[in-house]
């Protein structure tokens, strides 16, 4: 697999998201500055975390326009995987590669902390390390990751298998306390319709390390090197 | 010379917060009456805050040298040496004055100049932490200014991807005028690629990088000199307006430069701007400057000489770049989109020459207003010391309900509610998350790690300043050892009162004086730090807070340990001697209802014993979970493991000791740790009576609840609730009702 992290003025989690990809690709994946107008060949490009333009206007609004941009979706649309993780997620909606917005956490406040999340299924590059059911726990950090769309599309998105994780407690049931941002329906990762594009809120990369407390999200990197080639 | 339009009167120069005698000695420096740009530039570089007037002939009493310091005192940061060709280099600083007046702001333009401070000398900024004083939780503005600071720490942090792993936050009527927000940053560079401000090289561009310069922040280092009175509102426009993503780009970009070899010196433009950077790169290289400030990035049209100098916009920096390298500077800086400009030359002259519009508006000597600046041996007195208190005298409340008050009381209710509202885990590297003793972070791409911890104990140092600064060291020592590492040096954030008045003058000299016997006998060195005075509202002065950042060296990130219970069945074995001391204890003021005593004296001799067999019983892996017992005695010590652990625990009777003497008595150089079983708590006791440490297991780890024999039990569950409920339920309420 070859895979590329996508830099953008204001990302912070790139050099993370590549240490993770690297510890499962066996060398590091290629960093793309926003700026450039093409994609080099790659199997799968990573949005990773951070506040991309200082999240001025709207979280990941101006990222989604960037050059690079362009050919990410282009790409995308011809069926190249991409991840995007937090500020990446908001990216993915912002360029409706992924329905839905994400929208100040009802709490009001940033929040960071470990969450239990429901691999709601495995059928796709990203999920084929997990057992669909099974209870991981990632790291969120975010003050923007209430998920949000209208009652029709949530509706198509369960009912086409597209929502890739949800919040729930340690007891694998979703409830308000589980849900730290508000999300529709404990919403915490969503896949285009053909399961190549994944937008997720939590981190993967912040618990793939035994060191850090946790190798949970290891099985998503090790999954896609696996699933890519 | 053309002098500006304003007469400079001895009015004028006071408006500025130049004394007669000060304003007497500038006329003398410059043999004529300044004009106002000059004026300002001299109130800004004598101002308490930039010059240290009343504290450096003190601070030089400080142990700042060591094997390992590769920098003290007087860089932007502290440097010192941590293997493998690497070097960390850290600093607290105060952004108390701007977050009283405006706390989303000032916290965060707080983090923001102490994050300039640590890469402006070549590092990538790794952790920040912070340490937060608040009003007492009933005064009217507490509620609103633990939500700003916290917001805007957390806003500025989380931008520049730098994790907020740790801090203090306490609560006491004494900073009902005068909050305390001290911000830390650590960065790690390569030892030898440091970068300094000393200029060096005649003729060599100056060149500002960074934001434009505006109109914000003007006098913010006056006002931070000056105490505060019912009309302090007014001084909103001096509090600068942060931009965490220009920082962001900020420390990209100077990153990248730095891996060049274009870079003769650099500086971040902090208090005064460019006045101050420019002055002290100038003076440290013996050298003068030309500034044409018609080349300075402005953000608006019509801004005077006096304004460019003194304004505090943020996110700027001032460079010294070899004469070839401009090209190149710019090109990095705008690939990042930051303004690059060269903006004067170095010169051999001694003097500050500033052009605007064509005219000659500031020619000022530099080394009177840096090195050369005032310093003063203010009157000092002692504080009354205090008697020692008998704990026969004071009321025995029943331990375990006073435990539950004391877990759930402002100072020590756990702080989830502000740490979890910073990223404390970008970049992969927060080993020991917030909430243990230390916050441990990894040497990126190594095997070390390196432990945080921001510590003092404003109630000791009230009742004695030395004693509370010889605590306030040992407490950071204690932190450090207790996650198994080597305490390296500190970086200290002196807050105090108006050091005109001799009784606050005496708190900042024994405080000093106490910091150093223990940094001394701990072999544990200042190498960075800053003092804020006049932390005074209406003639009322905060409580001497002399703050302790502390940086310690951990060979391997494997061999880490927690607070945290990890089994039952552990023996839970209290290191160092306990008798019992109540004087200006947490259990007195929360319990007792009574701030007085003398605070617990600290034997250095027996702290640095302790501290080096607790290291060695972690490297050995005799133990499994360490904790040290410091606010709230011993048995809040264990409710923490407990709570941290999910295991509860049985204490055993205790000897002569009275019960609420023995469970809270604040006596200091003590842990717990625990050993994975009774067989193996053997060798801990043996380790600790060759080491010449009181040991002795006092109880057993196991089931779901605390019990103390012949007080009864109480469950984890009960102690959890009061402990994680205080702080949300207080900031849920609605403000100002």
């Amino acid at each position: 697999m070859q895979a590329a992290v996508i830099v953008f003025p204001g990302s912070n989690c790139d050099r993370d998201v590549a240490l993770a990809l690297a510890a499962s690709m066996g060398r590091p994946p290629l960093m793309v500055w926003h700026r450039e107008t093409e994609l080099p060949k790659v199997d799968l490009a990573v949005l990773p975390g951070g506040f991309s333009y200082g999240d001025y206007l709207r979280c990941g609004a101006m990222a989604a326009h960037s050059p690079v941009m362009r050919a990410v979706v282009a790409r995308a649309k011809a069926g190249m995987a991409v991840l995007g993780i937090c500020n990446g997620f908001q990216m993915l909606v912002e360029t409706e590669l992924l329905p839905g917005a994400l929208l100040r956490n009802a709490g009001l406040r940033f929040v960071c902390r470990d969450v239990h999340l429901r691999v709601e299924t495995s059928e796709s590059p990203f999920a084929r390390g997990y057992n669909a059911g099974s209870l991981v726990r990632f790291p969120v950090a975010h003050g923007e990751g209430n998920y949000f769309a209208d009652q029709a599309t949530l509706d198509r998105l369960e009912g086409e298998g597209r929502v890739a994780f949800r919040y729930v407690g340690p007891d694998g049931e979703t409830s308000d306390t589980a849900n730290p941002n508000g999300s529709a329906r404990n919403i915490a990762g969503v896949y285009s319709a053909d399961r190549r594009v994944l937008g997720l809120m939590p981190h993967p990369e912040r618990l793939a390390d035994p060191l850090l407390g946790g190798v949970d999200g290891r099985a998503m990197f090790d999954g896609l090197v696996e699933a890519l080639g | 010379m053309t002098h500006l339009e304003a007469p400079v009167t001895a009015e004028v120069a006071r408006a500025h917060g130049l004394s007669e005698a000060e304003f007497a000695q500038v006329r003398a420096i410059l043999k004529r009456d300044p004009n106002l740009t000059e004026l300002g530039i001299f109130s800004v570089m004598w101002s308490e805050h930039c010059s240290y007037k009343s504290s450096k002939k003190w601070l030089r009493t400080l142990p700042t040298t060591a094997p390992w310091v590769i920098c003290g005192p007087g860089e932007n940061a502290g440097v010192i040496d941590i293997g493998e060709g690497l070097a960390c280099i850290f600093k607290m600083e105060s952004h108390n004055h701007p977050s009283f007046i405006e706390p989303h702001q000032g916290a965060a333009t707080g983090v923001g100049g102490i994050l300039r401070d640590v890469f402006t000398m070549g590092a990538r900024p790794v952790a920040n932490m912070n340490a937060l004083r608040f009003g007492e939780p009933a005064h009217p503005r507490t509620r609103a200014l633990v939500a700003g600071v916290v917001g805007g720490i957390g806003g500025y942090g989380n931008c520049v991807g730098v994790p907020t792993v740790g801090g203090e936050t306490n609560f006491h009527a004494g900073y009902n005028g005068n909050i305390l927000v001290n911000a830390m940053t650590v960065g790690i560079a390569r030892s030898d690629r440091i970068f300094y401000s000393k200029a060096a090289g005649v003729g060599n561009p100056v060149v500002y990088v960074g934001s434009k310069t505006g109109r914000d922040g003007i006098h913010g280092a006056t006002m931070a000199s000056a105490e505060f009175s019912a009309e302090t509102e007014d001084k909103r426009p001096t509090v600068q307006i942060g931009d965490p993503f220009t920082e962001k780009l900020l420390i990209e970009a100077c990153l990248e430069l730095m891996a060049t070899d274009a870079i003769v010196a650099i500086q971040d433009m902090g208090a005064a701007g460019l006045t101050s950077s420019s002055f002290e790169m100038a003076s440290k290289g013996g050298l003068g400057v030309e500034l044409d400030l018609d080349t300075v990035p402005t953000r608006e049209t019509g801004m005077s000489a006096y304004e460019i100098m003194l304004s505090e916009s943020q996110e700027r920096m001032l460079l010294v770049l070899r004469p070839d390298r401009e090209a190149q500077a710019r090109a990095i800086f705008a690939k990042w989109e930051l303004d690059c400009a060269t903006v004067g030359r170095l010169t051999d002259t001694g003097r500050m020459v500033l052009l605007h519009k064509g005219r000659t508006v500031a020619d000022l000597p530099i080394d009177p207003l840096a090195k050369a600046s005032p310093e003063y041996d203010r009157p000092w007195v002692s504080a009354p010391k205090r008697p020692v208190i008998d704990p026969a005298q004071v009321a025995a409340a029943p331990p375990l309900a006073a435990l539950k008050r004391l877990l759930a009381c402002p100072d020590l209710a756990s702080k989830r509610w502000i740490w979890e509202q910073y990223d404390h885990m970008v970049l992969c590297d927060t080993v020991g998350r917030p909430g243990g003793d230390a916050a441990v972070v990894r040497v990126h791409g190594t095997r070390r790690a390196l432990a945080i911890t921001t510590d003092v104990t404003p109630r000791y140092c009230a009742a004695d300043p030395k004693e509370g600064g010889r605590q306030a060291v040992a407490e950071a020592y204690r932190n450090l050892c207790a996650v198994g590492a080597r305490p390296l040096a500190v970086t200290d954030n002196l807050n105090f009162g108006n050091p005109e008045k001799p009784e606050i003058m005496g708190q900042l000299v024994e405080a000093i004086a106490g910091m150093g016997e223990a940094c001394r006998a701990l072999d544990f060195p200042v190498v960075s730090g800053n003092v804020s005075l006049y932390n005074e509202t209406d003639g009322r002065a905060i409580p001497p807070t002399p703050g302790i950042g502390g940086v310690g060296l951990i060979e391997d990130s494997a061999k880490l340990t927690s607070l945290a219970f990890k089994r039952a069945g552990a023996s839970i074995i209290l290191l160092g001697e306990t008798r019992g001391w109540l004087g200006a204890s947490l259990y007195l003021r929360e319990i007792a209802g009574r701030e007085e005593g003398a605070p617990p004296p600290v034997a250095l001799h027996r702290e640095r014993r302790a501290g080096e067999l607790v290291r060695a019983l972690i490297s050995a892996g005799q133990v499994d979970a360490v904790h040290d017992i410091s606010d709230g005695g011993l048995l809040v010590a264990l409710a923490e493991m407990a709570l941290a652990g999910g295991i509860g625990a049985t204490i055993e009777p205790w000897g002569k000791l009275a019960a609420h003497a023995w469970c809270f008595g604040e006596d200091q150089g003590r842990y717990l740790v625990t050993a994975p079983s009774a067989a193996e708590a053997g060798a801990v006791l043996e380790a600790a009576r060759a080491a010449e440490v009181a040991a002795r297991v006092i109880g057993t780890g196991g089931g779901t609840d605390l019990t103390l024999a012949g007080q009864g039990s109480m469950s984890l569950a009960e102690l959890r609730e009061a402990h994680e409920s205080w702080l949300p339920a207080y900031m849920a309420e609605a403000a100002g009702t």
